[in-house]
């Protein structure tokens, strides 16, 4: 096994035991990059004198003996993270050039452990794709195969990591963004419950349905980094004021007895061949370990991708109102007055997926249609919440696909954005409804490319999906399998 | 062409709404820690949140909403326990965000309202609600540094907290209008939640006018005036704006619904934009903020550290210290005025007395100095000294009011001026004696002509004896002993 194919716990010991330093370990993954990067481009900026300062004080703290589990680990975030003094893009042209005066509380966290950044990754503009090909730097490519997008939004953090660029990464969800990804990559992707990661410093989408969140190797990877990242921070209102359990003890209980749903609206005729084999399997190997399943509903399921659009869009077309060209970012040289300064600045920096957003939710926020879009799409969502607290009063957990499909080819749905905004319908209802979920590699299509499962847990209770995942993860060898490169 | 013109306002009911906005003084911004201090270097009292950074996110301050609840009941609203902050959107290089956090649906005050006095009659004006909101920074224009005749923008400003004030539309007058507002600013800086500053725009409001035929019961179109920042301005603005409309009315025109700026240099309102370059919002409720709940020990607190109410001062001064209504309003038109006074009064107990001396003396020299009552340099507890010298017979009034010049000018007390210049009354009956019997002397002639009848000659021997003692001859037993020696 190739050293960047190592987990952070086999790291760590080699760190502690002076096998390898965390310089040479970041020298090792930076040429890894430089190796890959001409097939994948899961980077938009690679912060290589960044990763060697920050491995060599790593290394200092392993030698005063002040290390845990993330010292000296290289890792990479997603471009919507602020991170001082690097420019930080959110995939958007608009940004191109915005270096940010302060970092996101999650990026300072893993700063605090000593962790190295390698980079900032690629993803869809602003958040807004499933493919990363909205990107203004360029696609992102499937490291199972370059032909097919990795998923998105957070299309990089996932190529990163199958592609052994970074040993883990952190990403986004606001409907699927770390999930989508992580399954399309073969990975382990974590969307933690609303309130659990800090939000700030974290460039906004839709801020009542974005959550902060790990992309790993394995799901004990996952378990470390979501630890890390986790807590109340003062400076998010809408982050929550719970003790952060020690998701590593939670793991290796198995799941003997416990119960699973499987929402019946998930599981329609019709579906993917490959993707309803992956479920199947799944079912059985948790069966073997003496979990049992019931089946449930979610009966506002159908409405769900309807009223995502609604509401993410309505507050991406407030979030984004900031990007006028006047402060920072990119300002139109063109401009002759206040007004057309603002206007093209954002008609020359916002790609076009951005601007349908925007349009979108303008108008569903307007004077005289607030209530038939906006306003009903909450109520929906207050449904569907409902649902999920129904669900759970009869279930530990639920299991369900993740995307329709594994992953298309580059181009196939662009044309088309209700075919991309479906690819989405098995994510969504989780981050309407604030819960946490986590998607594991559960299987490969005759084309050799990676399918996921995902688990949805009960508000806050990411230490059971996680030990759950786990259990799964000990009883197969999906994750084990690596993209050739 | 005036008779004509007041002939055309006696037929139309002029309607008018306010709408105020007031900044409140709390040390740190409203959704972040910035300082909120007037006047510093542009842009350097702020951080990501209030240049509206990418990623960053609004805190609330909760001192916000405690001087919001305090100003609900002061003005006799109910207190919404469920509150939400909202965005409202719309473009301008002023407003970092993009949009203004603010509250639509569910402001924090409602349906109070506040008892005006106008020419001795009282009036109720409504109160529809009153709403916590952030403010915007501001555009400079002209030359700034490294950009010549250019356009900057400076955010020190940007997330200060306001209160926005919105009455019924209950006025019916300028002078009305003027009133509620006076009072308004009376609340807010006696309350302490405002330095009530109208200059540097702490205090400032929009007017939405129109006018009706006597006795209609529909209102108007009405024309928004917008940001007018003194007393005197919003009576010129308000008064020229019900002329304007008549005028357009009985010239066969119509009025438009419009948002007006005032020009203070012509005294006129002109148009800004018409209804159909009015926003739409967008408003919806802010994601970032979670629902505020306010609970029944958060009001319980704010019932707790509120001040006496003005009007709950001014009775007790009438009923508890028998001041005319007069002294007690003017006494209680601030809070720093009804506190002097009352301190001056734990000191000397004769109320009226001190009243004079407040409203009197001590308005007279704070006037001339220009300076306020929290900066009197004679402090209550001198001024209630000085009066003690008088009651007790020390000083006389006339020599009192030199005293008290010398404290203003010195800060000493008042019994070391006293002593200090040899200013003691004389009441020694004997030296008075001495004095009177020798100006009687001296005048011989005069004690003659008053004998015989003139006896408006009295005053004269007074101020003889007066000028004699160099002022400092207790005047009452001056006019005894004249009066005991003159008869003969």
């Amino acid at each position: 096994m190739e050293i960047f194919e190592h987990p952070i716990r086999s790291l760590h010991e080699k760190l502690k035991k002076r096998e390898i330093s965390s310089v040479e370990l970041t020298r090792i993954f930076l040429e890894r990059i430089r190796r890959v990067e001409p097939k994948i481009s899961s980077f938009i900026t690679v912060t290589e004198e960044k990763a060697i300062s920050d491995a060599a004080s790593a290394d200092r703290m392993i030698s005063c003996g002040d290390s845990n589990l993330l010292t000296g680990i290289p890792i990479a975030l997603k471009d919507i993270f602020l991170t001082e003094g690097i420019r930080t893009t959110c995939g958007s042209r608009i940004l191109g050039n915005f270096v940010p005066t302060y970092s996101a509380t999650a990026y300072e966290k893993l700063c605090k452990k000593g962790g190295v950044l390698l980079g900032k990754l690629n993803q869809d503009e602003f958040a807004m794709g499933s493919s990363n090909e909205t990107s203004a730097f360029g696609i992102t490519r499937n490291p199972w195969d370059i032909d097919c997008i990795p998923g998105g939004s957070s299309g990089g953090s996932a190529a990163a990591v199958a592609a052994c660029e970074a040993v883990a990464s952190l990403g986004t969800d606001t409907g699927g963004s770390i999930r989508q990804p992580a399954s399309h990559c073969g990975c382990v992707g974590l969307k933690p419950t609303y309130g659990r990661v800090s939000r700030y410093g974290v460039i906004a989408y839709a801020s009542s349905l974005d959550q902060v969140g790990p992309l790993a190797g394995n799901v004990e990877d996952c378990a470390i980094m979501l630890g890390a990242i986790s807590g109340y921070d003062p400076k998010d209102s809408t982050s929550v004021n719970f003790d952060v359990p020690d998701y590593l003890a939670s793991l290796g209980r198995g799941v003997k007895g416990i119960k699973i749903g499987l929402p019946k609206e998930y599981y329609i005729s019709g579906a993917d061949p490959d993707v309803e084999k992956a479920l199947e399997s799944a079912i059985e190997v948790y069966k073997s370990l003496g979990a049992s399943f019931v089946e449930i509903s979610l009966p506002h399921t159908d409405y769900a991708v309807a009223a995502y659009y609604l509401i993410a869009t309505a507050e991406a077309s407030s979030n984004l109102a900031r990007y006028d060209g006047v402060r920072f970012g990119h300002r139109s040289e063109e401009a002759e007055s206040l007004v057309d300064m603002m206007t093209r600045s954002r008609s020359e920096g916002f790609g076009p997926e951005v601007k349908r957003r925007i349009m979108l939710g303008t108008y569903a926020l307007s004077s005289g249609y607030y209530d038939a879009y906006y306003l009903k799409a909450q109520k929906v969502r207050t449904l569907i919440a409902q649902d999920f607290a129904a669900a759970f009063d009869k279930v530990d957990m639920m299991l369900a696909p993740v995307a329709p499909t594994p992953a298309f080819r580059i181009g196939e749905k662009t044309g088309d954005p209700m075919q991309m905004y479906l690819s989405d319908i098995f994510t969504i209802p989780v981050n309407l409804a604030g819960t946490c979920a986590i998607s594991l590699p559960a299987g490969f299509t005759g084309y050799g490319l990676p399918l996921g499962i995902q688990l949805i847990g009960k508000p806050f209770d990411e230490e059971n999906i996680l030990n759950a995942a786990h259990a799964f993860e000990q009883a197969t060898e999906w994750h084990l399998r690596k993209a050739v490169l | 062409m005036a008779s004509q013109k007041s002939g055309a306002l006696m037929k139309f009911q002029p309607v008018i709404g306010l709408e105020v906005h007031v900044q409140l003084k709390t040390e740190t911004k409203i959704f972040c820690g910035c300082p909120t201090s007037f006047g510093a270097e542009p842009n350097s009292q702020t951080c990501p949140v209030c240049m509206g950074m990418p990623g960053a996110l609004p805190v609330l301050n909760k001192k916000v909403v405690e001087f919001a609840v305090k100003t609900g009941l002061a003005t006799n609203c109910s207190i919404s326990r469920h509150n939400l902050f909202a965005r409202k959107n719309y473009f301008y290089p002023d407003l970092p965000k993009g949009y203004q956090i603010s509250q639509f649906e569910e402001p924090i005050c409602r349906m109070g309202w506040l008892d005006v006095v106008m020419n001795g009659n009282w009036k109720r004006i409504g109160i529809t609600r009153i709403h916590m909101e952030e403010d915007a920074g501001k555009l400079v224009h002209g030359d700034l540094p490294g950009l010549e005749n250019g356009s900057g923008v400076d955010l020190n400003r940007a997330c200060t907290p306001l209160l926005e004030i919105v009455s019924e539309p209950d006025l019916r007058s300028a002078d009305e209008a003027v009133a509620y507002l006076k009072k308004l600013h009376q609340i807010v800086t006696w309350i302490g939640i405002s330095d009530g500053n109208m200059e540097e725009g702490s205090f400032r409001c929009d007017a939405n006018v129109s006018v009706m035929p006597f006795g209609s019961e529909v209102f108007g179109t009405r024309a928004e005036i917008k940001n007018i920042n003194s007393f005197k301005f919003v009576k010129q603005a308000i008064e020229y704006e019900i002329q304007r409309q008549i005028d357009l009315i009985e010239d066969g025109g119509q009025v438009f619904q419009e948002t007006r700026l005032f020009d203070p240099n012509s005294g006129k309102t002109r148009s800004m934009r018409g209804k159909e370059d009015a926003h739409d919002y967008r408003y919806f409720p802010d994601p970032d903020l979670l629902p505020l709940f306010i609970d029944e020990n958060w009001i319980s607190e704010a019932v707790c550290s509120m001040p006496e109410l003005p009007w709950k001062r001014k009775e007790r001064f009438i009923d508890e210290m028998g001041l005319p209504e007069y002294d007690a309003e003017i006494l209680t038109s601030s809070r720093s005025l009804a506190d002097y006074f009352e301190e001056s009064t734990a000191c000397h107990n004769d109320c009226k007395m001190v009243s004079n001396w407040v409203m009197g003396e001590i308005t007279r020299a704070l006037n001339d100095t220009g300076l306020a009552i929290e900066n009197c340099p004679v402090p209550p507890l001198q001024l209630a000294g000085l009066l003690k010298l008088i009651d007790s017979g020390v000083i006389s009034l006339k020599i009192a009011k030199t005293v008290f010049d010398e404290m203003w000018a010195s800060g000493k007390e008042p019994s070391v001026i006293v002593e200090e210049k040899g200013l003691l009354q004389l009441s020694d009956s004997s030296a008075i004696e001495a004095i009177v019997d020798e100006i009687l002397e001296k005048e011989a002639g005069q004690v003659e002509e008053y004998r015989n009848g003139k006896e408006k000659l009295f005053g004269f021997f007074v101020g003889q004896v007066m000028k004699a003692s160099r002022g400092k001859a207790n005047p009452s037993m001056v006019n005894d002993l004249l009066a005991r020696k003159l008869k003969g």
